[in-house]
């Protein structure tokens, strides 16, 4: 096992280098200059163009300018955001709960409506709930995100009313940041309402987030049923007369879950992206609708400084689901 | 110890309930600020968030209008040949007292030359106190060549020597980047080592005062109770962060807030047709234009640009991508600027006279590019649709168009090339209200070459020496007759066609009282009031 983990941790030192490198190389291959974009359409001389870049270090070779930042990573030093010159690390640490808290509602309620369906879904192979349900998780799966949120602030904030359209909390509610989480710091402040409004603010944003990997892990865990299911040793517990449900409770669920939390574990990934688009749907202060935003303004600090932020999370992430899996499942150690 | 925190909890919510009720006023503004020092920032999210909410300039434009009008400055005089500028400071203006910052001093000279000479004095350190901090309305102003010293006369006189006539001057001073700030606080930053809070914790002397900010989510301001211009009747003020146009108008809807901008123009007539709000409109200072390169054959020719402008059916053109947000534009000011030119009569739309003259010209088979800016600006809701409706209006005559594209960073850099083949659609808000900001800045002479914002690499003597006229003359009369004069060569040489102007939406909550519209874009809320 110890030898698995190192392995595995060793891993991922080139793969943290090849994401310095692709961090840092894909804001310079977008197009445009962030010094111009600065500018917009008034324009810029050449001089005050050379100068800004200057200031900027943008003048400095390329090479040189990569060596500073992986030098500047050593210390703990992300970059200074361009737009709000404040460093990108501080910036990541305030923005980073918000996107966490709506990642957890999102991947709990994915788990807890997706598992279930899937495992039913098996369970009553080929009928109408079967084919039911999976029709809704493909049509969930390619749902484009930013049409599904608007519809659905539409639809429960515009016409019905029953949820707010975006932000985090009611802004007449006004407490310290204090653990960054508003369903907890919305708790500590005291303030009668303040839970109710964070809760009732998050409830949109998950579902919208949840769409698609609920309809992943959905999916998934109904093959792995299936495929348990028709194991040798579920068909000798059903000779022997168990009830279906205690067969699935018992024997097949077991199993069949050991892919489905390799499943969830890669959906990190997939909630990032759509964070990306949800926050910025939203106004949901987190670092997606960050990314996009210092994107478009060319922050070349922030972006790469994120980009790697949230590779190093999503590989850390990966990392602990390859461990668990190797816990579940130990034939996987020696493979 | 939880009880007590309950009882405490409780007690709270009680005398909240029972207590004076304070009046929010909540804003869903487009973006985030970059910070709150108004001279270091070309974005206008910036400027909102920080001139006219936090801060006052010397003069201010007066609301509504683009006239200039005394703000901390109480009066002014100017000598016989415009090269001097004294103003007298109101007496008795105080900066705001905050949990970081109390003031011991009122508003002096000393205050206004700190203001100025920290964005153009090198030695000083507020010149870079931010990473990658620039000054780019105080250099492009020409502020740096233009002012030669800042006197004080005594602690409520300053006198501003210009190395020569300006008359925009007066107006740039009402800009954002002239915004008055404290030098007292600025030395107790520096004492502290501590610089960049200049820009995270503003202080000011405006009709409200910094709170807090959360990046991406809220910016939140208390009406400053000393204000020189009277007490405000908002208590708090709050900027609410919701970039989407869709979002923005449903949280107007389900009066999760009071006042938006930059409504999607397909919203506005339903905006318009609910009752619980209101949309103001007004012309907007801005103009959309495609500029040809006239250094480039055949476009260096003004007959074939008059030819294609003959080519193009404006109205229908307006009509399609504006959907009746915008009108027809002859001139490259906006009708509502002094010295337009209502006089001038642009290009007919006459597609049979514009081959007859294309023929004379000598151009067959004439292919060119029309670039299209992939961004919607307040001047263009989709250049998109404007390339394509060119492009069928110019096949009429045989000229085939390719319309091109780039991502919007790309599309400035490469639209200032002056070796750039093909016509740009882009267009221009104005800064100050004055006449100089659009002629010289888009289509004198010192704006061509790479990097300037003249796309039409235009560089016209009679023009240029009209405009360069009006700058150094003081007299208004004069002035508007140099640049009507100036439009008239324009519309003869035709380095652009001008495309449109557009109208400019703002709705708010019916209950917003007071609200007047910035004809430059800002969005001010002194003197709002929310009706009960």
């Amino acid at each position: 096992m110890i030898r698995f983990f190192f392995g595995k941790l060793a891993y991922l030192i080139p793969t943290f280098i090849g994401i310095t490198v692709v961090a840092f190389g894909f804001v310079r291959l977008l197009p445009g200059d962030p010094v111009l974009l600065m500018a917009g359409e008034r324009g810029i001389t050449p001089e005050r163009h050379a100068l800004l870049s200057a200031q900027l270090g943008f003048d400095r070779p390329i090479v040189m300018q990569y060596l500073d930042f992986v030098g500047g990573l050593f210390q703990g030093d992300f970059g200074t955001s361009l737009a709000t010159r404040r460093p990108v690390l501080g910036e990541f640490l305030t923005l980073f709960p918000a996107t966490v808290e709506l990642g957890l509602c999102a991947i709990l309620l994915a788990t807890l409506i997706g598992i279930p369906l899937g495992v039913f879904a098996a369970i009553k192979r080929g009928s109408a709930f079967d084919q039911i349900s999976m029709g809704a998780a493909l049509v969930g799966y390619s749902m484009p995100i930013f049409w599904w949120g608007l519809l659905l602030i539409i639809l429960f904030s515009g016409i019905l009313g029953w949820t707010p359209v975006s932000g985090r909390i009611d802004l007449l509610y006004f407490f310290p940041n204090g653990t960054g989480f508003m369903l907890i710091d919305s708790l500590m402040s005291g303030q009668s309402g303040a839970f109710r409004s964070a809760l009732s603010h998050l409830i949109l944003p998950s579902i919208v987030l949840a769409t698609i990997p609920m309809a992943v892990i959905a999916r998934q865990s109904r093959s792995a049923m299936l495929e348990v299911l028709s194991e040798d040793y579920v068909r000798t517990a059903r000779a022997k007369g168990m009830t279906p449900w205690r067969v699935v409770g018992i024997h097949a669920l077991r199993n069949a879950m050991i892919p489905v939390i390799t499943t969830i574990g890669l959906q990190i990934g997939v909630l990032m992206a759509g964070a990306i688009l949800t926050e910025t749907i939203f106004s949901w202060p987190g670092i997606g609708k960050w990314m996009i935003d210092s994107i478009s303004r060319r922050d070349y600090p922030s972006v790469q400084g994120g980009l790697l932020l949230i590779a190093g999370i999503v590989m850390i992430v990966n990392l602990v689901v390859d461990l668990l899996y190797g816990i579940i499942n130990p034939r996987i150690r020696h493979s | 110890m939880k009880f007590a925190h309950l009882l405490a909890a409780s007690t709270l919510a009680v005398m909240a309930a029972g207590g004076v009720h304070a009046k929010t006023l909540v804003y869903c503004s487009e973006g985030s600020p970059e910070g709150f020092d108004a001279a270091a920032t070309t974005a206008g999210t910036t400027m909102d968030a920080a001139a006219g909410t936090i801060l006052n300039g010397l003069v201010q434009f007066e609301p509504g209008t683009t006239n200039v009008q005394p703000a901390l400055a109480e009066s002014w005089e100017v000598n016989e040949d415009g090269t001097e500028y004294t103003f007298k400071l109101r007496p008795g203006v105080k900066f705001h007292t905050t949990d970081y910052f109390t003031p011991t001093r009122d508003v002096t000279a000393d205050d206004v030359i700190f203001s100025f000479d920290r964005q153009g004095n090198a030695d000083s350190p507020w010149i870079n106190y931010l990473p990658g901090i620039s000054y780019e309305y105080y250099n492009s102003m020409e502020m740096p060549a233009l002012v030669k010293e800042i006197q004080k006369v005594d602690d409520l006189t300053v006198k501003f020597v210009l190395t020569r006539a300006e008359a925009p001057f007066l107006a740039n001073l009402a800009m954002p980047f002239a915004s008055i700030i404290s030098k007292e606080y600025a030395d107790q930053l520096e004492a502290d080592g501590n610089l960049s809070a200049l820009n995270s914790q503003p202080i000011g002397t405006g009709p409200y005062q910094f709170v807090a900010y959360q990046p991406d989510a809220v910016i939140r301001y208390q009406a400053n109770p000393d204000y020189w211009n009277g007490a405000q009747a908002i208590d708090d003020l709050v900027f609410a962060i919701t970039p989407d146009p869709a979002v923005r108008r449903q949280r107007l809807e389900a009066g999760e807030c009071h006042v938006m901008p930059y409504p999607a123009p397909a919203d506005i007539e339903a905006l318009k047709g609910n009752d619980t709000l209101q949309v103001m409109e007004q012309a907007g200072l801005n103009v959309a234009y495609l500029a040809y390169n006239t250094t480039i054959a055949p476009f260096d020719n003004p007959e074939v640009r008059r030819a294609l402008n003959m080519a193009m059916n404006k109205e229908a053109l307006v009509e399609a991508v504006f959907q009746g947000t915008g009108v027809v534009a002859k001139n490259p000011i906006p009708p509502t600027m002094w010295s337009y030119n209502d006089a001038v009569e642009d290009n007919p739309y006459d597609p049979e006279g514009a081959k007859e003259i294309l023929a004379a010209e000598g151009v067959d088979g004439l292919t060119m590019e029309v670039w299209a800016m992939p961004v919607q600006r307040p001047y263009m809701p989709n250049a998109r649709r404007t390339a394509e409706l060119i492009q069928a209006d110019f096949a009429e005559v045989g000229v085939n168009v390719n319309i091109v594209s780039y991502e919007w960073g790309e599309y400035l850099k490469r639209s200032t090339d002056p070796t750039r083949t093909g016509a740009v659609i882009l267009g221009w808000t104005g800064d100050n209200g004055d006449p100089d900001n659009f002629l010289a800045v888009l289509l004198g002479c010192a704006a061509t070459g790479d990097g300037g914002a003249n796309r039409a690499q235009w560089c016209n003597e009679d023009f240029d020496k009209l405009i360069q006229d009006a700058k150094v003359t003081t007299d208004v009369a004069e002035r508007t007759r140099l640049y009507e004069e100036a439009q008239v060569v324009f519309k003869d040489q035709n380095p652009w066609a001008t495309l449109a102007h557009s109208t400019v939406y703002m709705p708010m909550s019916a209950k917003v009282q007071g609200y007047v519209m910035n004809p430059l874009g800002r969005h001010s809320f002194e003197g709002v009031d929310l009706a009960e």
